[in-house]
C-alpha cells in the first residue's frame, strides 16, 4: 500500500476533501468515498461508458482515471445534472421514448447525451450514433435512445427560442 | 375522477390499464442516478472478497500458499477448498443435477476458475493479497473439444468414474464414456429413420453455433451479511431467481429457510447470466460466517465472461426430407453439446437439453428424432439461456438454417417453402412430433404481410440484378434477404413437468388493496429491465379497476414476496403475470360480493364495468373500487371476512408460443467481410399487447444481441483452453454506431390458456433474430454455391466464405 | 481490475520530469491521457512503480500552425484534432483519422504524444505520423533532439525513445494535396484490421508524390517507401494501384488475431490502401 495522500475534486458543485492512495480509480471514489453512485461500472477497461462522467467539461471514462489525475478537477455525475425538481430535459426525454430499460447504462448515457448536446444542439442521427459510441446498452438496441436525445434536442431548442 | 360524468371510454383510459404505452415508473429513480443495485450497497464494517483464479484450463493444484496474502495489510481470511471441505461447501449442487467445485479441489478444469477467496477490507487490499497467493499448478493435458474429449483417455472428471475408471451413471442416466454427461432422446427413432431413409429428396447439414455470453452491462455480485445476533442472514444479490436462491442457500448452508432473506435489489441487465448459483454467492456467504461482518463480492467483467454462464456451444447435426414438391416429411436432430467442465445448464430438471424439442420449428413435420449427448471439456460451465427459453435458440436456428438448406436441394425459394410447410391455423391446438402441444398460431398472415410489406418479390428482383451486375465485374459487394419464422415455446411451466431442484415452476401473485383504494402487488419474478413494475400494474389495473398508477409492484425480497422461480425464459408474463389477473380475480371476486351488499342487491345482480360493479340494467346504481376497497376495511359486511388482499399461485396448463416473421436485408462487401444491414423488419405475436411501447424495446433489444450473437459476439478458445475473448475489446457487444434502425410489427394471437391471453416476448426477437441475421449473410452467397457456413460471421469469416467460393480471383 | 501500488508525481514542469525519470530509471513512466497504461495498470500487465502525470507540464498542449510546418503538442487530445478548423485546413489527414481512433470520450483523453509514443501497433497515429513525415521532439537529460516518425518504431512497445526521454511534440510540413485514412475495424473502440495512411500530390494529371503508411499489420507501423514509389509518375490507374498495393504487401508481415488470419489481413490491406489511394487521388 502507497501512502494515502490529500486530494480535492468538487463533484456537482460541492468541494470534497479526503485521503486516498493514488491508485483509487475515480469512479470508486465517486461511488465508494462520496457515495455518488449514479455512475456505474461495467467493462472497466474503457470501452462501455456506464460509468461516464464530465471533468472540466470533457466527457470521461472515470474508470480509467486515477483519484490523483483528478485532483483538483471539476466533476458532474448525472446527480448533478437534475433532480426532481428540475429534471434535465434528456432525463424527461429517456422516460418519454422508452430509452432506457435496465437503467444500468442510463446514468453515463444520458451524461455524455448532455455534452454531446453541448457541443451539437442539433445533431442528425448519425451524429447522435457517433457521439454515443462510447457508452453500450444491452437492453434497448439504441433506437429510443436515438429518439430520445433528438426529442430533447428539439425540446431544448424550442426552449432556447423561445427565451430569445 | 368523476365517476358519474366521465364516459366509459375516459374511465378506461383513466386505469392505464391493458394495452396502452404506460411510461414506465421505473425510470424515474434510473434517469437521476438513484438506481439501487447491488454495488451501490454500502453496509457498515463492509468487507471486500475476490477471487484467485486458474490461469490454467487443467491443472493439478499441487499447492496453496497463502501466507504472504495473509501479511498484506487489509487482508483478513484467505478461504481454500479445505477449508470449506469440514463444512460440505467445497462443492455445491448445480440446477442440471451434477456439483460443481466452489472452490478448486485438488485440480482445476477451466482457465478462470476459482482457486481460493481472499477477504479483505477493501477491493484494493483484496487485489494486493490475490496477487501474494502462491499457487502450485502442475499443468495437465486439456481438452477443448467436445468431439476430441469424448475419444480420450483423460478423465477430466474423477468424480464422476468408479475405481475402476468407469462413468458412473449421472443425473440423466447411463454415460457412454467418462466425459459424457448425458444422452437425451425426443421422438421415433425408427420411423423417423425410416421415413428418412426412403424420402425423395434429403438435406443434410452440420452446424455449429458458437459459444457465447450474455454479458449484461452489469456483472454478477452479492453482498453476505450474517447477523450472528439473529441468527438472520442477509443475501443482496443479481439474483433472476431470489427464492430459488433461497433455498438453495438454505440446502447447501444448513441454516433454516426461514433464516435467510435473499433480496435482489435492481439489477442491471440478466439476459439469464444471473439465473445460477455460483462460487461467489457461497464464499461471500461463509467468509461473512466466519468474519461476522457483511461481505461484497462483485465479479469484474473479465470473470464474468470466462467464469459465469456461458451460451450455447451446441454441435447440431440434422437430416430433414421432403417430397420434391417441398412438403416436409421427416426431420433429425443430433447435439453434440459441450457443457464445459460441469453441468451447469440452468434447465428445468426433467430437461438436460432444455426445450432443444422444439426443432421442428413452426412447420407440419410428421416424423422426428432428437439425440443430444452432453460432454464435459476445459472450458467454462454454464450452458444458460441466454435472452431466449432453455435452448430454444439453439433449437430456432437449427431448424430456420435446416429450412433453407433443403430450399437449396429443392432449388426452391425458401419463403415459399416455408409457407407450404407452416402448421395451419386450424391445426391448433397442434400436437408436434417431439412432443410439445403448440397452443394456438396464425402463421400465414403473419408470413405473408411481412413478405408484403417488405415486397419480397421485388427484393429477390434486386437481389438477381446485383448477382449479374457482381459477375459482370459492376460491383464488389452482394445482397443477401434474410428469412426467418419462429415459435417461441415459453413461460416454463407447466409442475407436471417443468421444475428446478424439485421446485415446481409455477409463479405467484400476492395483492393488497389498500383502504383509500391504492394497491400493493408483489410477486416471485424480479424485473431486470422488463418493467415489470409498469406492465404488472397495467394487468391488475384491468382485472381490479384501480389506475395502475395506484398500484405498487414490489418484487426480489423473499421475506415479503410470494414464492415464485423468478424471471428468464420469458416465464414473466405468461407464468407471473397470469398470477396476477387471477389474484386479481380473486379481488373482484370479493368486490362483487361488497359491491352487491352496498347496493343492497344480489350478488348476481352486479356486474363489473371497468372500474366499478354496476346494477345490472341500471348503470347510474353503482359502487367503484375505490369505494369497495373503503368498505373492505369500514364495514362489517356479514359473511365474509374484513379487509381486500388476494394471493394466487399459477400453474399454466401449457407454455405459451409466441411468434414471429422476420426480414433482413444486407449487403456484404466481398473483400472484407464487412456487412450493413440496410432494412430489418420484425413482426411479432406475443398474444395479447399488454405495453405496445415496452414490447417494441423488447424487440429492439432483442435484435441487438441476435445481431451481435450472428455477426460476432463469441467467447473463443485457444487449444490451451485460455479464453481469447476476456474483455469488451474482444467480445463483441455493438454500440448505437454498428445497430440498424428497426421496423417493428405484429399481428394478436392470443394464447387461449392464458388468463389475458398474453404469451411473453422478451425473448422472442433474439432468438428469431439470430437466424435471420445469419441466413441473409448466407443468401448473399447462395447463388454462388453457398450451402452453409457457421456463425459468427464476422469479417474475416465472412471473406473465407467468399474466399473459398472463388469469389477472389 | 486494480492496479498494483504506485508512487504519483505530477510535477509543473518538464525539469522536474526529467529529474524523476533520471532517479527511478525504468521503474517510471510519464503519461499523459492514460487510456493505454491505465487498462494495462489495472489488468497487471504494466508494473509501473513511479507515474508521472504530465497534465501540470506546460507548453505541450498547443496546436501552431506555421507557414511551412504543423507542430502539436504531445498532450494534444484527438478530441482537440477533431476540433480544430485551422489543423483541419492545415493537415486535413489528422482530423479524418482521429475520427476513426476510439470513442468520443477516449478521444477526450487520448493524446498524440501518448499515441505515438506508446509503440503500440495498434494505434493509428504512429503510421498517420510516418505517412505525414513528422519528426518526433524528445527532451532528455542530454537536452532535446528529433526523431523522424519513420525511423522511430523498432519493434512492439519498442521505439528510439530512451527510458529517459519524453516526447512533447511531433512536427510535419503543411500539405496540399489528395489524402485518406482508411480504417477497417470490427467495431467502435477497436484497433485495425487494417488501415491506411496516404497522401498524394498531383502535377499535370500524375501522380507527383505519394506517401503511404500501413497501421497494425506488423509489430510497427509501417511506412511503405515502395508503395509510394509504385504510384510516383503514374495516373494511378488500376496497374498503378496493384504495384502499389504488391509493394505495401512486401513490407507488412501481419499476425493471426481475433481480427482474423494472415490471409485475411493481407487481402484488407490490399483492399484498404487500394480505396485510400484511390479517395487520396479524387482530394488530389
Amino acid at each position: 500500500m502507497s501512502k494515502k495522500q490529500h486530494y480535492t475534486i468538487t463533484v456537482n458543485g460541492k468541494a470534497e476533501e479526503f485521503l486516498a492512495e493514488p491508485r483509487e480509480l475515480l469512479i470508486y471514489t465517486l461511488r465508494e468515498r462520496l457515495n455518488i453512485t449514479g455512475p456505474h461500472i461495467g467493462c472497466e477497461t474503457s470501452h462501455c461508458g456506464a460509468c461516464t462522467v464530465t471533468i472540466d467539461g470533457k466527457s470521461v471514462k472515470a474508470c480509467t482515471m486515477f483519484v490523483a489525475q483528478a485532483d483538483g478537477k471539476d466533476i458532474t455525475t448525472i446527480e448533478g445534472i437534475g433532480g426532481p425538481d428540475d429534471l434535465h430535459p434528456l432525463q424527461t426525454a429517456f422516460k418519454e421514448h422508452h430509452g432506457l430499460q435496465c437503467g444500468y447504462c442510463t446514468p453515463g448515457m444520458i451524461t455524455r447525451a448532455v455534452k454531446l448536446l453541448e457541443e451539437n444542439p442539433n445533431p442528425t442521427e448519425e451524429d447522435i450514433r457517433f457521439g454515443m459510441a462510447g457508452n453500450i446498452c444491452r437492453c434497448t438496441g439504441y433506437q429510443n435512445i436515438v429518439k430520445s436525445i433528438q426529442a430533447a434536442a428539439a425540446e431544448m431548442n424550442a426552449a432556447k427560442e423561445a427565451a430569445e | 375522477m368523476k365517476d358519474d360524468v366521465t364516459s366509459r371510454e375516459e374511465r378506461i383510459e383513466n386505469l392505464s390499464g391493458l394495452g396502452c404505452s404506460r411510461k414506465r415508473v421505473e425510470d424515474a429513480r434510473f434517469t437521476q442516478g438513484k438506481g439501487n443495485y447491488v454495488d451501490d450497497i454500502k453496509l457498515d464494517g463492509m468487507l471486500f472478497g475476490d477471487f484467485v483464479r486458474s490461469p490454467y484450463a487443467h491443472a493439478r493444484v499441487k499447492s496453496i500458499d497463502t501466507s504472504a496474502a495473509l501479511e498484506v495489510p487489509g487482508v483478513l481470511a484467505v478461504l481454500t477448498a479445505a477449508d470449506l471441505e469440514p463444512l460440505g461447501l467445497h462443492w455445491m449442487p448445480t440446477l442440471a443435477g451434477d456439483k460443481q467445485m466452489v472452490l478448486a479441489d485438488g485440480k482445476v478444469l477451466f482457465q478462470g476458475q476459482e482457486v481460493a477467496f481472499v477477504v479483505a477490507e477493501d477491493r484494493y487490499a483484496a487485489a494486493d493479497g490475490i496477487d501474494a497467493v502462491e499457487v502450485e499448478y502442475e499443468e495437465l493435458e486439456v481438452l477443448v473439444d467436445p468431439f476430441k474429449a469424448t475419444a480420450s483417455d483423460v478423465v477430466l472428471r474423477e468424480d464422476t468414474v468408479d475405481e475402476a475408471g468407469r462413468p458412473t451413471d449421472g443425473a440423466h442416466g447411463p454415460r457412454k464414456h467418462h466425459n459424457h454427461i448425458f444422452t437425451w432422446e425426443a421422438g421415433d427413432k425408427d420411423p423417423t429413420f425410416e421415413v428418412i431413409d426412403a424420402a425423395e429428396v434429403v438435406a443434410e447439414e452440420t452446424m455449429y453455433y458458437h459459444r457465447t455470453h450474455p454479458c449484461p452491462l452489469e456483472t454478477c455480485g452479492c453482498v453476505a451479511s450474517m447477523d450472528k445476533v439473529n441468527g438472520k442472514l442477509t443475501l443482496w444479490g443479481t439474483f433472476q431467481a431470489p427464492h430459488a436462491i433461497r433455498t438453495i442457500v438454505s440446502l447447501i448452508s444448513g441454516i433454516e429457510e426461514h433464516n435467510i432473506r435473499v433480496i435482489s435489489p435492481d439489477i442491471g441487465g440478466g439476459f439469464g447470466n444471473k439465473v445460477g448459483a455460483y462460487s461467489g454467492y457461497v464464499c461471500s456467504v461463509v467468509a461473512s460466517i466466519v468474519t461476522g461482518k457483511p461481505v461484497k463480492w462483485i465479479e469484474d467483467r473479465m470473470d464474468n465472461l470466462m467464469t459465469t454462464a456461458f451460451a450455447r456451444d451446441y454441435w447440431m447435426k440434422g437430416r430433414i426430407s421432403a417430397t420434391k414438391e417441398g412438403k416436409i416429411t421427416g426431420l433429425h436432430c443430433h447435439v453434440t453439446a459441450d457443457h464445459g467442465a460441469f453441468d451447469a445448464c440452468a434447465d428445468p430438471t426433467k430437461f438436460p437439453a432444455g426445450f432443444m424439442n422444439i426443432c421442428t420449428g413452426s412447420y407440419d413435420i410428421p416424423t422426428a428424432f432428437l439425440e443430444v449427448d452432453g460432454v464435459y471439456t476445459n472450458k467454462a460451465p454454464g450452458g444458460v439461456s441466454y435472452r431466449c427459453s432453455f435452448r430454444v435458440t439453439e433449437a430456432v436456428y437449427f431448424i430456420e438454417r435446416m429450412i433453407e438448406v433443403l430450399a437449396i436441394e429443392l432449388n426452391m425459394d425458401a419463403a415459399e417453402l416455408r409457407r407450404i410447410n407452416f402448421i395451419r391455423k386450424e391445426q391448433f391446438p397442434y400436437k408436434a412430433a417431439l412432443g410439445w402441444e403448440y397452443d394456438s398460431g396464425d402463421y400465414h398472415t403473419a408470413w405473408d404481410k411481412a413478405l408484403k410489406t417488405v415486397d419480397y418479390e421485388g427484393l429477390r428482383a434486386e437481389q438477381a440484378q446485383r448477382v449479374e451486375d457482381f459477375k459482370a465485374g459492376k460491383t464488389r459487394s452482394l445482397m443477401g434477404i434474410g428469412l426467418s419464422f419462429f415459435t417461441e415455446i415459453v413461460g416454463a411451466g407447466p409442475v407436471k413437468n417443468c421444475d428446478i431442484l424439485g421446485l415446481g415452476m409455477f409463479d405467484s401473485c400476492d395483492i393488497r388493496i389498500h383502504p383509500t383504494g391504492s394497491a400493493i402487488a408483489r410477486l416471485g419474478t424480479i424485473s431486470q429491465g422488463q418493467g415489470h413494475a409498469t406492465t404488472f400494474a397495467q394487468i391488475l389495473a384491468s382485472e381490479i379497476g384501480l389506475p395502475a398508477e395506484s398500484i405498487t409492484i414490489e418484487e426480489g425480497d423473499t421475506d415479503t414476496a410470494p414464492y415464485g422461480l423468478g424471471t428468464y425464459g420469458s416465464r414473466s408474463t405468461p407464468v407471473a403475470g397470469a398470477a396476477t389477473a387471477m389474484a386479481g380475480r380473486k379481488i373482484r371476486a370479493k368486490a362483487q360480493i361488497i359491491a352487491a351488499y352496498l347496493l343492497e342487491v344480489h350478488d348476481d345482480d352486479v356486474e363489473f364495468d371497468v372500474d366499478r360493479f354496476v346494477v345490472k340494467g341500471v348503470p347510474e346504481k353503482f359502487k367503484t373500487m375505490k369505494d369497495i376497497a373503503f368498505a373492505a376495511y369500514n364495514q362489517a359486511i356479514p359473511g365474509i371476512e374484513p379487509g381486500l388482499e388476494a394471493v394466487s399461485y399459477y400453474d399454466p396448463p401449457n407454455m405459451t408460443y409466441p411468434f414471429g416473421a422476420y426480414v433482413c436485408v444486407m449487403d456484404v462487401d466481398v473483400d472484407t467481410g464487412v456487412t450493413d444491414i440496410r432494412r430489418f423488419y420484425a413482426l411479432d405475436d406475443c398474444g395479447t399487447r399488454i405495453n405496445p411501447m415496452i414490447i417494441e424495446g423488447q424487440v429492439h433489444g432483442g435484435l441487438t444481441e441476435a445481431l451481435a450473437v450472428a455477426l460476432g459476439q463469441e467467447i473463443a478458445y485457444d487449444d490451451m483452453g485460455n479464453v481469447k475473448t476476456g474483455t469488451l475489446m474482444d467480445f463483441f457487444l455493438p454500440t448505437a454506431w454498428e445497430v440498424p434502425n428497426y421496423e417493428t410489427d405484429f399481428t394478436v394471437t392470443p394464447s387461449p390458456h392464458h388468463p389475458i391471453g398474453a404469451k411473453g416476448v422478451g425473448e422472442s426477437p433474439h432468438v428469431g433474430g439470430v437466424p435471420c441475421f445469419s441466413n441473409a449473410v448466407q443468401d448473399a452467397f447462395r447463388a454462388f454455391g453457398l450451402r452453409h457456413t457457421n456463425m459468427p460471421h464476422d469479417h474475416w469469416r465472412i471473406w473465407k466464405t467468399a474466399n473459398e467460393l472463388g469469389l477472389h480471383t | 481490475m486494480i492496479p498494483a501500488t504506485f508512487e504519483y508525481y505530477r510535477p509543473k514542469d518538464m525539469a522536474g520530469v526529467l529529474s524523476i525519470l533520471e532517479e527511478h530509471g525504468d521503474e517510471a513512466r510519464v503519461m499523459a491521457g492514460g487510456h493505454s497504461l491505465i487498462p494495462m495498470m489495472k489488468l497487471r500487465m504494466a508494473d509501473v512503480p513511479h507515474l508521472i502525470d504530465l497534465q501540470d507540464v506546460g507548453g505541450l498542449s498547443d496546436i501552431e500552425i506555421g507557414a511551412e510546418s504543423v507542430r502539436i503538442g504531445a498532450m494534444v487530445t484527438q478530441h482537440q484534432i477533431i476540433d480544430s478548423d485551422p489543423l483541419a485546413a492545415a493537415a486535413p489527414i489528422l482530423r479524418e483519422a482521429a475520427l476513426q481512433i476510439a470513442d468520443p470520450q477516449v478521444r477526450y483523453m487520448g493524446t498524440v504524444g501518448g499515441n505515438v509514443a506508446n509503440g503500440d501497433p495498434g494505434n493509428d497515429m504512429p503510421g498517420l505520423m510516418q505517412c505525414v513525415d513528422a519528426t518526433f521532439a524528445l527532451i532528455g537529460p542530454e537536452g532535446e533532439r528529433e526523431v523522424p516518425a519513420r525511423d522511430f518504431y523498432e519493434a512492439a512497445y519498442m521505439t528510439a525513445r530512451g527510458d529517459d526521454e519524453v516526447l512533447t511534440a511531433v512536427t510535419f510540413p503543411r500539405f496540399t494535396g489528395g489524402y485518406a485514412y482508411e480504417k477497417q475495424k470490427r467495431k467502435i473502440g477497436d484497433y485495425a484490421t487494417a488501415a491506411a495512411a496516404v497522401q498524394i500530390t498531383k502535377a499535370a494529371g500524375a501522380c507527383a508524390s505519394a506517401a503511404v503508411a500501413m497501421t497494425n499489420l506488423s509489430d510497427t507501423p509501417v511506412y511503405s517507401e515502395a508503395a509510394g514509389a509504385a504510384l510516383v509518375g503514374t495516373s494511378v490507374d488500376d496497374a498503378a494501384l496493384s504495384a502499389a498495393v504488391a509493394a505495401m504487401l512486401g513490407d507488412i508481415d501481419p499476425t493471426e488475431d481475433n481480427r482474423g488470419p494472415i490471409a485475411f489481413k493481407k487481402h484488407v490491406a490490399g483492399v484498404i490502401l487500394r480505396r485510400a489511394i484511390l479517395r487520396a487521388w479524387s482530394r488530389a
